[in-house]
C-alpha cells in the first residue's frame, strides 16, 4: 500500500544528531508514523485511483467564479482527503498552507464537524503540492474558507455516510435508522454501536456517495463550526519549539547554502572573485547562478552561491566574496525621483478606467473644490521567517521542503527549470512563518533546486537573510493617489475625480505594463461605492523598476488610504460630521452589481452572489461607531478616526483612537474594528486575523517604507525597515464581528480586508487630535515638534 | 573544540569561536525551535536563556556561552515559570504563525522569573525587542498577565 502522506517521509532520514536525546524532529509525527504502519490506513484504501479535479468539478459553460473558476479548482473526494486506521485515528488532509490564518486547524474542524469525529482523534497532516489530486492550493487572496468551507462539509458528510452504511450494512438495519454521532455509529432502537476504527475496513470498500445524495448537517448542530472553541492544531509543537518551518528542515549530509544577488533588479554578475570566501572554514563550494531575462516572474535573480557545512559560514563565505556587478537598465531607479514623476502622472489626465456622468461640467458649477495628493510607498512582506528551503535531486526525483504559499506553482516551476516532468518533483510544505503573499513566489524554491542539482542533488539548505528579503522581495507597489471632488452648496459631493498612478503587478509578468489591471482597480478604486452622479477614474501610466508583487491585501492599501482620508477631508469642508458624511455618500442600502462600477473582477465572485452590498458597509460603520462612542469629547491631542473599505467580499469600518503628546509622540490607546465577513467558521482565528491586521496597518501606516537609491533598496534589516514593536502597537484592539451566524449566506475573506481601513482612520484620528492632516505614508516623524 | 552547557548537558561543539551561539544551535545541535529572524539582535526570534538571562544568540559568539548556562525554547518547560508561560500561551491563543513564539516566551519568562507582577511599562520594557509580525502583541500581554496573576494567587 502506498502512503497517501508525503510530508512524514521526511522523519525517516532526517539528521540523527550523534546523541538520541538530541532529536527535536516532530516527535508526535514520528510516533504516528508508527501507529499507522501497526494499523494501516483502511478507509483511505491507500488513496487509490483518485478522480482528478476536473472530473469532480462540475463543468459549466457559464462564467465561472470563486473555487471553480481557480486553477484545478476543488476536490471533495474524502478518499483524498480523510484516512480512518483501525484505533479509530482520523486523518484529515490540510491542502493549503498554514501561515498564522489558522487553516490547518480551520479546514479539518469543518471536515471533521460533518465526520462526527471526535477532535481528540483527528490527526492533521500537510499535503504536497498536488492540485490535480487536492484542487487549488494558492494560499492567498483570502480565499482558503471561502472556497473550501462547501468542499470540505462534502467531504466530512461523504465519509460519515459510508461509515454509516457500514454500520447498517454490519447491523442489516435500514441506513436511516443508525447515526453517526462522536466517533462512532449509533443504533438507537437497540443501543449497540461501532467505532469507526472498527467500521473503517468495511467503509472504505463502499462507493463514494454522490454529492447530490449528502445530507449537510443541519448548522445547529455544528459541534466546532462557528464555535471557536477548538485551540490551534499546532499551538502545542509552536510553545514548545518543536513545529517544523521551512527554515528548520535538516536532512543527512545536508549542506547550507546562501546567494549574492544582484543588487539591482535586472543587474547580473560581470565577474567575481572566491579567493578569499573559499578560506572561509566550512565554505564548501562557490557557484554562480545565471540571471533570467525579463520578465521577472517567478524566475531566480541570479548571483552566486556559497555552499557550506552550515549556515554561519556561508554567510562569511558570502561577505568574503568579491563581485562586480552589472546594474542594468533599472540603475538609476530613485524613490525621489520616481515619487515626482508619480505626481506628475497623476496631475495629468490618464487612462479612463470609470466615467459616470459629466464630471467635468459638475466641477464646473461646484460649489468647492477640493483636491488632495496621496503618497504610499513600496512595502516588503517580511515575515519574520525569511525564505527558505530544502532540496535534493536523487536518481532525477527532486524533493523540496519548503515554506510556501504556492506549491502547486513551485512544483510547476522547478520542473521546468530542473527539466524533469513533473511527477518526479515533490513540494512538501512545511509551516509558514508568516507568508503575507511574499511566499506565494517561488524564486527562493527555485534556487534551492538548482544549488542541489550543481551539488549532484545533494540536500541544500537555502537560507535567505533578513537583509537578502529585504532587498530582494516582490515588493508592494508604490502609489500616488491623486483625488478632486466638487461639493454643492449643501456640501454634498456632486463630482468625484480619482487619478491612480502605480507600477503594476502585470509588469512583473510580461513586457511593459504600465497600467493596473483589474485585479488591482477592482480593489477599492473603480468599485467605489459612492452615490455620486459625476464620477471619473483615470489609471495613467507608471513604469516598474523593481519586482512588483502581493502584499497583504494588496492594493487596497494605497486605495483605502487615500479614498478614506480624502472622505475625511471633505466632510471638514462640508463642516459635517465625518461618520455622517459618509453614509451619506455610500448612501441608501442597496445591492450593487459590480460590473455596473466597472469592475469585471469582483474578487474573483459572482456579481450576483457577491454584489456591493451598502446596507452591509453601512452596519459595519454603524457598529463600530456605536461601539467606539464616535463623537465623545475628548480632551487636546487625543482623537478619534474612521475609515470603512469593503474587500475580498468582505466589509470593515474601524475607529482608532489616538493621543499626540506635546513633542508630537503618537500613541493608540484603542483600535475598534467591525467586520461582516457573512458567516464565522472559526471565530477565535477570525479574531486574531483581524488583531493581526491592526497591527499590521499601523505598522506600515507609521513606519513602513521600502526606498530605493542608484536602484538598490536601501534598507537592510529591522533597524531600517522598522516594525511595530509592543511598546508602539495599539494597546486594546476590540473585534465586533457582525451580524449573528448564517450559514446560508456566503462566506468573505478573512486575513486581508482589515488591513486596508487602519492607515486612513489612524490619520484621520490624528487629524481629530491635532489639526494636521497626513498625506504621505509613513508618519514615522511627521508629528514631531522638536 | 568547546563544550557547552546546552539544556542541562555539556555538549562538544566543534565549531570557530566567533560562530554565533544560535547556528551552534540550530545547524549544529538540531535545535531548531530557536529561530533566526535578523541576525543582528533586532528582533528577539533568536531569544535564549544565558545563566537565567533573556540573550539574542544570533549575535552571541560561542566563546561567550562556554561555562554558562544555556536554556533554549525546547527545555524551558522543565522551569516552572516557563511551563506557566507555555500554558497561557495556549489559553490565550497568542501563536498565529508562530514563528516568533518561541523568542517571545523566552522573553517573557525572563520577565516573569524576575519580576513576578510586571507592571504594562515594565512589559513593554522587556518584549518590545521581540517583533511579531503576525501581530500577537496584545495576547501576549494577556498572556503575561494571566501568568503574573496566577503567580499571586499561590501562596
Ligand atoms: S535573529 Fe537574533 S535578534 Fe533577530
Ligand atoms: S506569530 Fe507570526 S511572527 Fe509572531
Amino acid at each position: 500500500m502506498k502512503s497517501p502522506l508525503h510530508h512524514p517521509d521526511l522523519s525517516t532520514d532526517i539528521l540523527n544528531a550523534d546523541d538520541d536525546s538530541l532529536l527535536i524532529t516532530n516527535i508526535s509525527r514520528r510516533i504516528f508514523l508508527k501507529d499507522m504502519a501497526l494499523t494501516g490506513f483502511v478507509l483511505a484504501a491507500g488513496f487509490p485511483s483518485l478522480l482528478r479535479a476536473d472530473e469532480t468539478t462540475p463543468s459549466s459553460t457559464k462564467e465561472k467564479y470563486g473555487a471553480d473558476a481557480m486553477p484545478h479548482g476543488w476536490v471533495d473526494n474524502p478518499l483524498v482527503f480523510v484516512a480512518i486506521a483501525i484505533d479509530g485515528t482520523v486523518t484529515i488532509i490540510c491542502h493549503r498552507s498554514e501561515m498564522g490564518q489558522g487553516v490547518r486547524t480551520s479546514l479539518p474542524m469543518v471536515v471533521a464537524d460533518e465526520l462526527e469525529a471526535n477532535w481528540q482523534r483527528v490527526r492533521v497532516e500537510q499535503a504536497p503540492g498536488d492540485e490535480s489530486r487536492y484542487g487549488n492550493q494558492d494560499t492567498d487572496g483570502s480565499r482558503s474558507m471561502r472556497h473550501f468551507f462547501m468542499p470540505m462539509r462534502r467531504v466530512g458528510a461523504a465519509a460519515r455516510t459510508m461509515l454509516e452504511s457500514a454500520a447498517a450494512a454490519h447491523w442489516k438495519v435500514p441506513v436511516q435508522d443508525v447515526r453517526a454521532e462522536q466517533h462512532q455509529v449509533i443504533h438507537p432502537a437497540t443501543g449497540r454501536t461501532l467505532g469507526y476504527g472498527e467500521l473503517a475496513k468495511a467503509a472504505a470498500k463502499l462507493p463514494v456517495p454522490a454529492r447530490e445524495t449528502l445530507r449537510l448537517k443541519n448548522p445547529a448542530d455544528f459541534r466546532y463550526i462557528g464555535k471557536g472553541q477548538v485551540g490551534i492544531y499546532d499551538g502545542q509543537d509552536i510553545v514548545t519549539g518543536h513545529a517544523q518551518y521551512g527554515i528548520d528542515t535538516r536532512l543527512k549530509d545536508m549542506l547550507y547554502a546562501v546567494v549574492a544577488r544582484p543588487p539591482v533588479f535586472g543587474g547580473k554578475v560581470l565577474s567575481y572573485d572566491a579567493k578569499n570566501a573559499l578560506k572561509v572554514p566550512g565554505v564548501i563550494k562557490v557557484i554562480e547562478l545565471p540571471s533570467s531575462p525579463p520578465p521577472a516572474d517567478f524566475n531566480p535573480l541570479g548571483g552566486i552561491a556559497v555552499i557550506a557545512s552550515n549556515t554561519w559560514a556561508a554567510i562569511q563565505g558570502r561577505m568574503a566574496l568579491k563581485i562586480d556587478w552589472e546594474k542594468g537598465p533599472h540603475g538609476s531607479y530613485d524613490s525621489v525621483t520616481y515619487k515626482a514623476e508619480l505626481e506628475a502622472a497623476a496631475r495629468k489626465s490618464g487612462k479612463m478606467v470609470r466615467n459616470d456622468g459629466d464630471l467635468d461640467a459638475a466641477l464646473q458649477v461646484a460649489a468647492k473644490r477640493v483636491n488632495a495628493e496621496y503618497y504610499a510607498p513600496h512595502l516588503a512582506q517580511a515575515p519574520m521567517e525569511p525564505p527558505a528551503a530544502t532540496a535534493r535531486i536523487i536518481k532525477g526525483v527532486c524533493e523540496i521542503w519548503t515554506c510556501t504559499q504556492a506549491p502547486q506553482v513551485s512544483r510547476e516551476r522547478v520542473a521546468k527549470w530542473l527539466k524533469l516532468p513533473e511527477d518526479k518533483v515533490t513540494i512538501h510544505v512545511t509551516l509558514l512563518g508568516g507568508g503575507f503573499g511574499r511566499k506565494s513566489k517561488p524564486d527562493y524554491v527555485i534556487e534551492a533546486a538548482l544549488l542541489s542539482q550543481a551539488m549532484n542533488g545533494k540536500p541544500v539548505k537555502l537560507t535567505w537573510t533578513r537583509e537578502d528579503d529585504l532587498h530582494h522581495s516582490y515588493f508592494h507597489t508604490v502609489s500616488v493617489e491623486r483625488l478632486e471632488a466638487g461639493l454643492d452648496t449643501q456640501g454634498k459631493p456632486l463630482a468625484w475625480l480619482h487619478r491612480t498612478v502605480a507600477p503594476t503587478i502585470s509588469s512583473t509578468f510580461g513586457p511593459d505594463s504600465k497600467h493596473q489591471m483589474a485585479t488591482e482597480l477592482g480593489m477599492g478604486v473603480i468599485n467605489v461605492p459612492f452615490d455620486i452622479p459625476n464620477l471619473r477614474i483615470e489609471n495613467p501610466e507608471a513604469q516598474a523598476h523593481t519586482r512588483i508583487g502581493w502584499f497583504r491585501s494588496v492594493s487596497n492599501i494605497p486605495h483605502a488610504f487615500a479614498i478614506q482620508s480624502f472622505v475625511a477631508e471633505l466632510a471638514v469642508a462640508a463642516g459635517r460630521d465625518h461618520k455622517d458624511f459618509l453614509l451619506d455618500l455610500i448612501g441608501p442600502p442597496r445591492r450593487i452589481d459590480p460590473r455596473t462600477l466597472g469592475d469585471v473582477w469582483n474578487h474573483g465572485e459572482s456579481p450576483e452572489v457577491y454584489p456591493v452590498d451598502t446596507g452591509r458597509l453601512r452596519r459595519v460603520i454603524e457598529a463600530v461607531s456605536h461601539e467606539a462612542t464616535w463623537g465623545r469629547i475628548l480632551p487636546k491631542g487625543q482623537g478619534l478616526g474612521l475609515a470603512a473599505h469593503y474587500s475580498f467580499v468582505t466589509y470593515v469600518a474601524v475607529v482608532v483612537e489616538v493621543a499626540v503628546d506635546e513633542q508630537g509622540k503618537l500613541s493608540i490607546p484603542r483600535i475598534d474594528i467591525a467586520v461582516d465577513c457573512g458567516p464565522q467558521v472559526n471565530p477565535e482565528r477570525i479574531r486574531s486575523q483581524l488583531e493581526g491586521a491592526c497591527i499590521m496597518g499601523v505598522s506600515l501606516a507609521t513606519l513602513g517604507e521600502i526606498s530605493f537609491k542608484e536602484g538598490a533598496v536601501v534598507q537592510d534589516n529591522f533597524h531600517t525597515y522598522q516594525l511595530t514593536r509592543m511598546d508602539e502597537a495599539p494597546r486594546e484592539i476590540r473585534i465586533h464581528i457582525l451580524p449573528t451566524t448564517d450559514f446560508n449566506t456566503p462566506l468573505g475573506g478573512v486575513g486581508e480586508p482589515g488591513v486596508p481601513p487602519i492607515a486612513p482612520a489612524l490619520c484621520n484620528a490624528i487629524f481629530a487630535a491635532t489639526g494636521q492632516r497626513i498625506r504621505q505614508l509613513p508618519i514615522r516623524d511627521q508629528l514631531r515638534k522638536d | 573544540m568547546i563544550k557547552l552547557n546546552i539544556n542541562g548537558k555539556l555538549r562538544q561543539i566543534n565549531l570557530p569561536m566567533d560562530t554565533p551561539l544560535l547556528w551552534a544551535l540550530r545547524d549544529h545541535q538540531g535545535l531548531t525551535g530557536t529561530k533566526f529572524g535578523c541576525g543582528m539582535g533586532l528582533c528577539g526570534a533568536c531569544t535564549v536563556h544565558l545563566d537565567g538571562a533573556a540573550t539574542r544568540s544570533c549575535v552571541t559568539p560561542i566563546s561567550i556561552a562556554v561555562g554558562k548556562k544555556i536554556v533554549t525554547i525546547e527545555a524551558i518547560d522543565q522551569d516552572s515559570t516557563g511551563k506557566k508561560v507555555q500554558e497561557a500561551w495556549l489559553t490565550q491563543g497568542v501563536p498565529q504563525c508562530g514563528y516568533c513564539q518561541p523568542g517571545q516566551i523566552m522573553a517573557a519568562t525572563a520577565l516573569l522569573k524576575l519580576n513576578p507582577s510586571p507592571s504594562d511599562a515594565d512589559i513593554d520594557k522587556a518584549m518590545s525587542g521581540n517583533i511579531c509580525r503576525c501581530g500577537t502583541y496584545c495576547r501576549i500581554r494577556s498572556a503575561i498577565k494571566q501568568v503574573a496573576s496566577i503567580t499571586e494567587i499561590k501562596p
